[in-house]
């Protein structure tokens, strides 16, 4: 096969896999949260609703696509796809089992950080462009979160970077083979893991940190006047972005495509580490209370910052101490 | 502080007031606003139609980026002449009525009502009669509790949350009452159950054991929740400290029930003026002297298990006897009671609930004026919101706990 037919090919199918996968963790999700809220969940559609994402899918399809007279209608139209691009973009240079992936560049994590934060822009497209009070609040608050949260998420992410020595995925995660999993090194992989599962909470703003969405005073954020296909696309990247740090997490702290059995269960055992992480943040999610924008800028840059970047000075010195540096 | 009624023509006095009786309309004061230099401000508007309105409250929000500066509270929007209607339905007819000013503790709208008239007709009520009202007020009021703590952690938390999860259990926990009064009554949310002289039904057979049950239940699951919340920094971080009211405001203003015991003031109607044998039982009432969100949260949750002790003390206690001092009905007309007027006030979930009568000797009141516990309570809003931020807003309503139906009534 030609080299660019594969190019091609490659990201076709992860494409459409992340996006099979966004439409069934939904299910997931719906599913754990009612077990435990003591309720059934989806059950209708379907044996066990596991036809509940189609529906869902068919009917966002279908619901009348409105534009508010007023709205900034460029701006507002374009949002939900340029959210989109990024949130599928980190995807590129997952690797889900050795040599299987689109690409899997030296600068891997460098790739995956910079271009999942460029979520923002959507984010404050939609909500400028919507012309909405509670939108454009909402914008606001995105920025400030999501720059308050990308640094101690980068920083924590740089910690089994460091322990690996490369800034790519699949040699970070060759370097857990044999058990060794960043999460089970000693203090700084479960003070990083506990950093990095926080600023994923708050970069993927899930509750206690979704003061965008914040229906309880913003209605729905920056989404709030977006409606069929174009609500289903932010849904979508918001989701696909969960997924997508829940992968990273699994290659950075715990080991990737390792696990008992045979090599081909790799990708199996890769999905199923995502989805644990996945699962975590969901119980989160469904258990905290949401905390104030005030609180939450004072807990990454008062706490979790500093935290991290201590935290990645102790791990340089580790690293050159285990190597005999000192 | 500015509350305003939408529709113009109440500037100048209700259509309500239609018969002679004058009745003097408060100017509203000045609105708080902190002096906050430089900066566009931002006007927004927090309902009628918001998740978080409770119902239908329009709260015009001028904010300094997230700060709020002040806040204008417009209601009315739920008004549907319910004193005006009292004047046309007969004493049989007006408790089912009175049960949709506070549609959350129908209850207690009724108790109070049926009160007035017997203090202006001096009827006696039976024993049994008068146990029966405590029962199902104080499951009423652990009802209407449950729902206010399902919906303020849903305000705090987000419907797609922590908060969430709250609200379905306090829900599973209400359903278990509504069941209780369903098998009574025959309505889950309206019941008409008092009535003038006594109360309408008896208890079924084996109801009494259901309800012990019931009552065991929440008190088992009280505790788990308490755990779930104040073990919870997220959940102290946004209840302590937020919505203060001292206790000068709260006897300013007028609020009760738990926002005035959350404020220090130990006030509560069932013991400062027992009625309806209240006084039979023993019973703390719980006061707090932080006035925040957290306090009146306490409060609450105190009161949750003083109902259930009052509630078991009841029912061990609860006297044979007739269920009415009058004849069953047989026409809606039957009940007259003479010329006289009355206030009559009971202890709502909400705080103090009045209703003053005046009664001309026919079978329907000449006037009829509720005292909406949350209407006084709502009152205090612009004097606290200023100076929190947006989210805190929301909380510190939640925690207010307003019924429109009763504000706008």
């Amino acid at each position: 096969m030609p080299v660019w037919l594969t190019a091609l090919i490659a990201p076709f199918i992860v494409l459409n896999v992340v996006i099979g996968l966004v439409t069934y963790v939904t299910l997931l999700e719906r599913k754990f949260a009612a077990r435990m809220q003591s309720r059934i969940g989806p059950y209708r559609v379907g044996p066990h609703g596991l036809l509940q994402p189609i529906a869902d899918a068919v009917k966002l399809m279908m619901k009348e696509d409105v534009v508010p007279t007023a709205a900034d209608k460029t701006v507002y139209n374009l949002a939900p796809i340029v959210f989109l691009i990024p949130c599928m973009l980190i995807f590129a240079t997952i690797p889900f089992a050795p040599g299987m992936g689109v690409a899997d560049l030296n600068i891997g994590i460098l790739f995956f950080l910079a271009v999942s934060s460029m979520e923002i822009v959507g984010l404050f497209m939609a909500g400028w462009g919507s012309n909405n009070k509670y939108a454009l609040l909402s914008a606001m608050r995105a920025v400030n979160q999501i720059i308050s949260y990308d640094l101690p998420f980068i920083f924590s992410a740089l910690v089994p970077v460091m322990l690996a020595g490369s800034l790519k995925l699949s040699d970070i995660a060759a370097a857990q083979a044999g058990g060794a999993w960043f999460v089970f090194y000693p203090v700084i992989g479960q003070l990083a893991f506990i950093a990095f599962m926080v600023a994923t909470l708050a970069a993927e703003n899930r509750v206690p940190f979704d003061i965008l969405e914040a229906e309880s005073e913003l209605v729905a954020g920056f989404r709030v006047e977006y409606s069929g296909m174009k609500f289903a696309l932010i849904q979508l990247g918001e989701y696909a972005h969960i997924i997508g740090s829940s992968f990273l997490g699994s290659i950075l702290f715990l080991g990737a495509w390792a696990g008992p059995g045979p090599e081909y269960l790799g990708p199996i055992w890769m999905l199923l580490k995502a989805m644990f992480l996945f699962l975590v943040l969901t119980w989160i999610r469904w258990s905290f209370v949401r905390i104030r924008v005030d609180q939450i800028l004072t807990l990454s840059w008062k706490f979790l910052l500093p935290a991290t970047l201590t935290l990645l000075v102790a791990t340089s010195f580790v690293v050159v101490w285990r190597a005999g540096g000192f | 502080m500015t509350l305003r009624l939408d529709d113009p023509h109440n500037a100048q006095g209700h259509p309500e007031h239609s018969r002679g009786v004058s009745v003097d309309t408060p100017q509203a004061t000045t609105r708080v606003e902190l002096d906050y230099s430089g900066g566009e401000r931002l006007t927004m508007n927090m309902g009628p139609q918001h998740p978080s309105a409770h119902g239908v409250f329009r709260a015009i929000l001028t904010l300094e980026g997230e700060t709020v500066v002040a806040v204008d509270a417009v209601i009315g929007y739920l008004h549907r002449c319910h004193e005006k209607l009292s004047e046309t339905l007969t004493y049989a007819q007006y408790p089912s009525i009175a049960s949709k000013t506070d549609y959350v503790a129908a209850m207690t709208s009724e108790f109070a009502y049926v009160m007035a008239a017997e203090a202006i007709g001096k009827i006696e009520v039976p024993k049994r009669a008068q146990y029966l009202r405590v029962i199902c007020s104080e499951l009423q009021r652990i009802a209407s509790h449950l729902l206010w703590l399902g919906t303020w952690c849903m305000d705090m938390g987000g419907a797609l949350g922590g908060g969430a999860t709250i609200f379905l259990y306090a829900i599973r926990e209400r359903e278990a009452i509504l069941d209780l009064f369903e098998s009574l009554v025959g309505a889950r949310l309206l019941y008409g159950f008092f009535q003038v002289g006594g109360t309408r039904y008896d208890i079924p057979a084996g109801w009494a054991d259901q309800c012990r049950k019931t009552i065991a239940d929440i008190d088992s699951r009280i505790g788990e929740y308490e755990g779930l919340l104040e073990d919870n920094p997220f959940f102290q971080a946004r209840a302590q400290g937020v919505g203060y009211i001292s206790r000068e405001l709260a006897e300013d203003v007028g609020i009760a029930g738990p926002l005035l015991r959350g404020s220090g003031v130990n006030f509560d109607l069932r013991r400062s003026a027992p009625y309806s044998s209240y006084e039979d039982f023993t019973f703390t009432v719980p006061v707090e002297t932080a006035g925040d969100c957290f306090a009146r949260y306490r409060v609450r949750m105190v009161e949750f298990r003083e109902s259930i002790k009052i509630i078991r003390q009841a029912l061990d206690k609860l006297p044979d006897g007739p269920i009415s001092s009058r004849p069953g009905l047989k026409s809606v007309a039957q009940i007259r009671i003479p010329k006289g007027e009355a206030y009559s006030r009971v202890e709502g979930p909400r705080g103090e609930v009045g209703c003053y009568l005046i009664a001309d000797g026919s079978a329907k009141p000449y006037r009829m004026k509720w005292r909406g516990a949350s209407f006084s309570n709502l009152s205090v809003l612009p004097h606290i919101i200023p100076g929190h931020k947006v989210a805190d807003v929301v909380a510190i309503m939640g925690s207010v706990d307003p019924v429109f139906g009763e504000v706008d009534r």
